[in-house]
């Protein structure tokens, strides 16, 4: 992290490339936007899964936090007659994230401490039950302040479209950077240490309880400002756009990615997406081929696209001295 | 090297790249990945106009039938030459029933395809996810059957050509106090659904207003099965009617459950009953039961015979209103190309907007100024599992029939 | 209050044959068959055309012959679809993570369902009455009709023969000691392979059973329908204690009364939320769920 120019050059690299993509057909923009923020969902749900061993199936419920929150704030804000545009909406547009954060974090705080009893399948259906009953009680919320609706129960919230590619490509790489940054610190060896065995973790004196729920206040707070983009960026929001599917969608790119492996996970963003993409030529197929994709990868490629041993033998141009384990989980 | 905690954990990251940048280089890598995987169609020498709809996922059967009508429409009119002397090129984009595929799935049509305009969805959520980009690319779009009202509020491009659910849920009201004479409803509503939501929310203001009180409101959710809880409680209200503004899927259990516990009043829905499946195995129960609707299979007009006659010819299965709504907004459309004479984007806003007494098979529609249809809406009543035509309203709630019980 | 009593059990009856077969492959397998709620709604499908299409012209619908008959195709073909996911798609994963077999289960269940929403269209159908449905009791304030009494009976036989089965049988004896430790048993002669897809055969015939129950107690089928009654039975068997065959049935009637209690209440919107809720708060406070044994964890 001391490299300097690397720095100056990736935020060279953002402002150039922030001026280059809005030149883009709005469709592919549209994609790379969406793919962005699957990065940053995907990314922080690895923390979770991947790199901490737990098994979330509830990262939509977080998401679905950050985008109602954060919506909130922003259509309060339009409605008071507050400027959503240049440097002032800029601002509100980073203080709505980090509320929407800050929220699904709390939540994530929620999630983490009845976590701690379970592992494995059964912390897999409650998170997935909490991500319903997330679901169901915005389901249920809808008000209105001055005339202008808020959250809109099942009617769907109209949202303003504030998410750019800078503040996407902004997200994305912070998220990145903190969990790449959290997991290979001195610190962060914690994460893994709780993946690899619990029991020994425990017995090493890894307080494995804080560092599970760490996962989740972290994973989630990343979570909520990627839903806050994924609001931002789609005009209308409904509880729908954030049921359990939606979660399975994510944990299928951090395990085609190989858990555990940012780099790899970035990758099966990029690929899954694309894919659907490519696919949208035969819609009544798209689904069907994508399961089948997903269980004969499964079958064959269990370690992910590109497993995180194959990423770190890319990365380092085989220098690797020890095979590393693939996350099990017993 | 940092010392080391764990023998088989990969450590620093002294010889890879900065996270940011990485990231920004796989950016960077990112519009070449898709552009290429980008099917091209390869130019047609027809008028591209695109459609968005829910083929798949969980409203597929609405997504579906308005496809099967919008294509029907296109080949009628491609048959009889097309329009401006060039066929239409119907491109459709399948959203999966999901609000962040229809915003790509729009883009794709508007920026990548460059349709002149677009037609759907049927959920309203959907319509106005597409709305702001057809607005903001100034490509009209013209929703079938997004009946919220907020959806053609999104710009001077978006158009629909159903009716709104305020409109739907009074007809109901004034139809249960005026027509019926009742004087004590219970209301039933699909939480799930902002269309049920809708209708609950007219219905109830205009029975009140009519001077009818509301005894009960119990509610359920899209994929529910059992209702009879829900009955049971509205039963021991003693309501005179009941109004169920949901879809077809759970009316038809709802009918029966409510029959089955010996609750014996009219019930009434909305436009969501129409299907050919409400009444299947149930023709008894669903006696004493009202809907309205945006066409009648009973109405003698020939527009409507015909497009019944067709459509069973290429589909095997009876019309419903989606699919309808569907053929009459791909008609409409290419009446308005006709009459711009041009596919400018302006012109053709300006010819939509001017649409009048046009000849649909939902009935006579003109385009009013806030781009909504102005149109008759109709009564079905069931009987033994088949829909006779009660009463028609005009736009304005006026009746245009009297009641025939 | 009595109405909804029996409305609760009648539904219950059905998620509690649903959850059986979640318990029961749990219980050897340790993974949640993601897919057993597709299963379910494929027997619903095969029911409807068994009843429908031209062997009804033999076997008239609403007949005895034709309610045996549609049940045992249901069954039969489920449990065949069982065996074969197991075969295709569970079998190579056997040693491998228990994550990669539940993202193979989601595949396998998305695969159904859209499969499902290609082949057979997405528009619900209106299931046949296969049998004849006639109030037996019909009093002012409970009815109790031919269709709930069914339902209740028959899930009430398959159960006890479930018991049977795993009781006193050889083959259920070999389930046993497969879900007591694997290992173990397959030392002590047992194969392994064979118990695994007799347990999926069982399962999904009981899931095959319960989705023409279900087609009949609520005739309105489609692709998707058993994605919400598939984790409500999960809710359920984890309720009741995963791997115990009394403990499914209870979670499931519990659930079952409880969904249709709130239905009835102000709080009818949150219904879908309550599984969940009661799940966690079961989970958190008593993990082993109502019936379940304690498991100590080897070290």
């Amino acid at each position: 992290m001391k490299s300097y120019p690397a720095l100056f050059l990736s935020i060279a690299a953002i402002v150039g490339l922030s001026f280059v993509m809005p030149s883009l057909n709005d469709y592919v923009l549209g994609r790379i936007i969406y793919i962005g923020i699957m990065i940053s969902l995907a990314v922080s749900l690895n923390l979770i899964n991947g790199f901490t061993g737990q098994f979330s199936l509830g990262h939509a419920g977080f998401m679905a936090v950050g985008a109602y929150a954060s919506a909130v704030i922003t259509t309060f804000l339009n409605a008071q007659g507050y400027a959503m545009n240049g440097v002032t909406g800029a601002v509100a547009f980073l203080i709505a994230l980090l509320f929407g954060g800050a929220l699904a974090a709390l939540a994530g705080l929620g999630v983490g401490i009845p976590s701690l009893r379970l592992r494995g399948d059964y912390l897999a259906i409650v998170t997935l039950g909490f991500n319903e009953i997330i679901r169901v009680i915005i389901q249920n919320v809808d008000f209105k302040i001055h005339g202008v609706d808020y959250i809109g129960g099942a009617r769907g919230f109209s949202v303003l479209p504030l998410t750019t590619f800078t503040w996407v490509f902004i997200v994305a790489a912070v998220t990145i950077f903190c969990v790449e940054n959290l997991v290979n610190s001195t610190y962060g060896r914690g994460f893994l240490a709780v993946r690899d065995d619990e029991v020994a973790a425990e017995a090493m004196g890894v307080d494995t309880t804080k560092f599970k729920v760490r996962a989740f206040v972290v994973g989630s707070f990343f979570a909520g400002v990627g839903g806050g983009l994924f609001a931002h960026s789609n005009f209308d929001i409904t509880p729908l756009d954030f049921t359990f599917l939606t979660s399975i969608d994510i944990v299928v790119i951090v395990i085609l990615g190989g858990m555990g492996s940012t780099v790899g996970v970035i990758l099966a963003a990029i690929v899954l997406t694309t894919l659907s993409e490519v696919l949208r030529s035969v819609p009544e197929f798209r689904m069907i081929i994508y399961s089948l994709l997903l269980i004969v990868l499964m079958i064959t490629r269990p370690q992910g696209l590109l497993g995180p041993a194959t990423m770190e033998r890319l990365l380092r141009r085989g220098k690797r001295e020890k095979p590393l384990v693939t996350p099990v989980e017993s | 090297m940092k010392t080391r905690y764990s023998l088989h954990i990969q450590n620093s990251m002294t010889t890879r790249l900065h996270p940011v940048l990485r990231c920004a280089a796989i950016f960077a890598l990112l519009p070449l990945f898709i552009t290429s995987c980008k099917t091209t169609g390869g130019p047609t020498n027809g008028i591209p106009v695109g459609e968005f709809a829910s083929l798949t996922g969980g409203t597929a059967t609405f997504g579906q039938s308005v496809h099967n009508g919008d294509v029907l429409a296109v080949k009628e009119i491609n048959d009889a030459g097309g329009v401006l002397g060039k066929p239409i090129d119907l491109m459709t984009e399948d959203d999966q029933s999901k609000t962040e595929d229809a915003v790509a799935s729009v883009q794709k049509l508007v920026n990548s395809d460059h349709v002149i305009a677009v037609l759907g969805e049927v959920a309203s959520s959907r319509s106005m996810a597409g709305a702001p980009i057809c607005e903001n690319a100034h490509v009209p779009m013209i929703t079938p059957a997004s009946t919220n009202e907020d959806v053609t509020k999104k710009g001077d491009y978006i158009f629909r050509i159903c009716f709104i659910d305020p409109f739907q849920g009074q007809t109901m009201a004034r139809f249960a106090v005026n027509s019926l004479g009742k004087k004590r409803a219970a209301i039933l509503t699909d939480v799930k659904q902002d269309y049920s939501v809708g209708l609950d929310d007219a219905f109830k203001n205009m029975f009140t207003f009519l001077g009818g009180v509301v005894v009960s409101e119990q509610s359920y959710s899209t994929g529910d099965k059992d209702f009879r809880a829900a009955l049971t409680s509205i039963k021991g209200s003693n309501p005179e009617v009941i109004f169920v503004p949901g879809y077809y899927t759970e009316v038809s259990l709802i009918v029966r459950q409510a029959r089955e516990l010996g609750i014996d009043v009219p019930i009434l829905g909305g436009d969501g009953w129409d299907s050919p499946e409400l009444t299947k195995g149930a023709e008894q129960q669903f006696n004493n039961t009202y809907f309205s609707n945006h066409f009648s299979t009973e109405d003698p007009d020939t527009t409507v015979q015909l497009f019944i006659k067709k459509y069973q010819d290429t589909y095997h299965t009876v019309p419903d209103a989606m699919a309808a709504l569907g053929y009459d907004a791909a008609r409409i459309l290419a009446d308005a190309i006709k009459r711009a004479g041009t596919t400018d984007s302006t012109k053709l806003r300006a010819a939509i907007a001017n649409t009048k007494n046009f000849p649909g098979v939902t009935g006579t529609i003109t385009i009013d100024g806030q781009r909504n249809a102005s149109k008759p809406i109709v009564i079905i009543k069931i009987v033994n599992g088949a829909y006779h035509l009660a009463q028609r309203f005009g736009p304005n709630g006026e009746p245009m029939s009297s009641f025939q019980p | 209050m009595l109405q909804q009593l029996i409305n609760g059990i009648s539904l219950g009856a059905i998620y509690a044959l649903i959850a059986l077969g979640y318990t029961m492959i749990y219980g050897v397998l340790r993974f949640i068959n993601f897919a057993h709620g597709d299963v379910f709604m494929i027997g619903a499908y095969v029911g409807y055309f068994a009843a429908t299409s031209w062997l009804a012209r033999f076997f008239p619908i609403g007949t005895v012959e034709s309610t045996v008959l549609v049940f045992f195709l249901a069954m039969a073909i489920c449990a065949a679809l069982g065996a074969i996911i197991e075969f295709l798609a569970y079998r190579p994963l056997r040693s491998r993570p228990k994550l990669t077999v539940l993202i193979t289960a989601i595949g396998v269940s998305l695969f159904l369902e859209y499969s499902g929403q290609l082949v057979f269209s997405a528009n619900p159908r209106g299931f046949p009455a296969i049998i004849m449905n006639r109030a037996v009791v019909h009093t002012k304030t409970l009815t109790i009709d031919t269709v709930e009494i069914v339902v209740i009976l028959l899930s009430l036989v398959l159960m006890f023969l479930l018991r049977v089965i795993v009781m006193r049988t050889k083959i259920g004896t070999a389930m046993r000691a497969v879900s007591y430790n694997q290992q173990a048993a397959s030392l002590m002669g047992i194969n392994i392979s064979k118990v695994i897809t007799f347990t999926f055969l069982i399962g999904s015939a009981l899931a095959g059973a319960g989705g023409v129950l279900y087609g009949t107690e609520y005739p309105s089928i489609e692709p998707l329908m058993g994605i919400l009654p598939g984790l409500k039975a999960f809710v359920a068997a984890v309720l009741g204690g995963i791997g115990s065959i009394p403990g499914a049935a209870l979670g499931g009637l519990i659930i079952g009364l409880v969904e249709t209690f709130v239905s009835g209440t102000a709080a009818s919107t949150y219904r879908d939320a309550i599984a969940f809720a009661i799940l966690i708060a079961i989970l958190v406070f008593k993990p082993s769920g109502l019936l379940g044994k304690r498991e100590i964890e080897k070290v």
